[in-house]
């Protein structure tokens, strides 16, 4: 399973606690990841990444294993820690704004 | 006993405030959503349960929720505004030519005669229809496509379409009014548009009487004379008795005739009320006085109304949909200012009281008369 954080608003319109868990078939990377939450999650369409050309939204961060994959492309292999479940995969509202 | 909901949006969430008919003893409910702006929430006129509310973020951008028991439980709904076709361009604010994106909903229109239909103003300015309780969302594209669009060009807040009135009448007319473009009708339910800003003069646009380019703040209409508009412009406010195809002004005596908010009482077409507000950048009550001016007479002769509302130091503004009324037999009037507070008129306008202090600023007023 993939666990992946979310940030507070997110939990809010999800109705989700602060980590949910995912089922994802194939090669684990931030396109598939994503895919798979909104499927779970039809709500968060739009509000991570364009509902259209799938674009992080710019105040949205990806972490993982102590980096920043925010700039990597959607198709790249997330780690391996991320695959097995033995680390979260990081949603971030940026810090800024009041 | 007759009820009355008061539905506040504000810039870290939703509030419902509620009394009943006296409204002198008020239920403060919330924050509904908290953290994000509630640009606007609206309750059907034909199921007062059904309330839709633009939920946005500047992280996570825009969500839409509704409820189907007057607030009470919410459920998000769909999100997804996509223009119609490409998109082309609009004006930047340096007068280069943008592509239009969409970033949020200003306001929403429920349909006078079905629950599940509601429109939505949007910024970059267009118009949205869902006949589905907001599930899915399609433009009605003829408003950007008749002409005009290329030129518009934004106000300070963004090129919003924040004004959207359905009239009763005729179900094929509505007007909209957008910032910094001017007014528009159609008379086919939304497949055609025309601009309808003759009269209108607004020195800062080079052709100040241009037919685009006017920066409207708000629009009013009573229900039972839907040709007769009022207009609260940048500066100006403004009156037309023929559906928009002409204006004229009404400033008269008001102390300034800059502002956003107006509205027109539920009984008497004639009666209508603005906020004065400090402009250009000031943005604040004149000499430190909050004051809702009332007309009785549809325009030009203004009174000050200041019985209950703070009369020095006085500092916060009050937004272009945040002035609402409701239509007990005794008018009341409603408006919610950025400091935080909703006041509430149970007389038409005559004494006032902050039935809240200190919300985060507040965007958006609503009213909803029960039974």
């Amino acid at each position: 399973m993939i666990r992946v954080v979310l940030p507070a608003h997110l939990r809010t319109l999800s109705g989700t606690g602060a980590e949910v868990e995912l089922e994802v078939q194939g090669r684990v990377t931030q396109g598939s990841v994503l895919d798979a939450l909104e499927a779970s999650y039809p709500m968060l369409c739009g509000t991570i990444r364009d509902h259209v050309t799938h674009r992080r939204r710019p105040f949205v961060r990806f972490f993982a294993c102590q980096e920043d994959l925010s700039h990597d492309p959607p198709d790249a292999l997330l780690p391996e820690e991320i695959a097995s479940g033995a680390e979260p995969f990081l949603i971030i509202g940026a810090i800024a704004g009041g | 006993m007759s009820q009355v909901r008061v539905l506040a949006g504000t810039r870290k969430g939703a509030f419902i405030l509620s009394a009943d008919g006296k409204r002198q003893q008020w239920e403060i409910s919330g924050p509904l959503f908290a953290g994000w702006e509630m640009y606007h929430l609206k309750g059907s006129p034909v199921d007062p349960d059904r309330i839709y509310a633009s939920q946005s973020s500047g992280w996570f951008g825009q969500t839409m929720q509704r409820s189907s028991d007057g607030g009470k439980t919410w459920a998000p709904v769909g999100n997804k505004f996509g223009y119609e076709g490409t998109p082309g361009t609009h004006q930047w604010y340096d007068g280069t030519p943008h592509p239009w994106e969409f970033k949020r909903v200003w306001h929403l229109e429920p349909s006078l005669t079905d629950a599940g239909t509601v429109y939505a103003g949007v910024e970059d300015a267009a118009l949205f229809r869902s006949g589905d309780g907001g599930e899915t969302w399609q433009e009605l594209a003829g408003l950007r496509g008749h002409g005009t669009g290329p030129s518009w060009q934004p106000g300070a807040g963004g090129l919003c379409l924040h004004t959207i009135l359905l009239d009763p009448s005729d179900p094929g007319r509505m007007y909209i009014a957008i910032s910094a473009a001017g007014a528009f009708r159609t008379d086919d339910g939304g497949s055609n548009w025309k601009p309808i800003n003759r009269g209108l003069h607004s020195q800062y646009i080079p052709d100040a009487a241009a037919e685009i380019g006017h920066c409207i703040h708000h629009m009013s209409m009573h229900p039972s004379r839907p040709n007769v508009l009022f207009m609260q412009k940048h500066w100006d406010v403004m009156r037309s008795d023929d559906a928009g195809d002409s204006w004229r002004e009404i400033s008269g005596n008001l102390p300034t005739d800059f502002g956003f908010a107006m509205d027109v009482h539920a009984h008497e077409p004639e009666t209508i009320y603005v906020v004065p507000i400090k402009s250009d950048s000031e943005h604040f009550p004149l000499e430190g006085k909050l004051r809702v001016y009332r007309s009785r007479v549809g325009g030009n002769e203004w009174e000050a109304l200041t019985n209950g509302l703070p009369q020095q130091d006085c500092y916060v503004n009050v937004l272009r949909d945040a002035m609402a009324v409701d239509s007990l037999d005794e008018c009341g009037i409603y408006f919610g200012t950025t400091g935080g507070q909703v006041y509430a008129s149970p007389d038409a306008g005559d004494h006032w009281t902050a039935i809240v202090h200190d919300l985060p600023p507040v965007l958006s007023v609503e009213v909803q008369t029960l039974p």
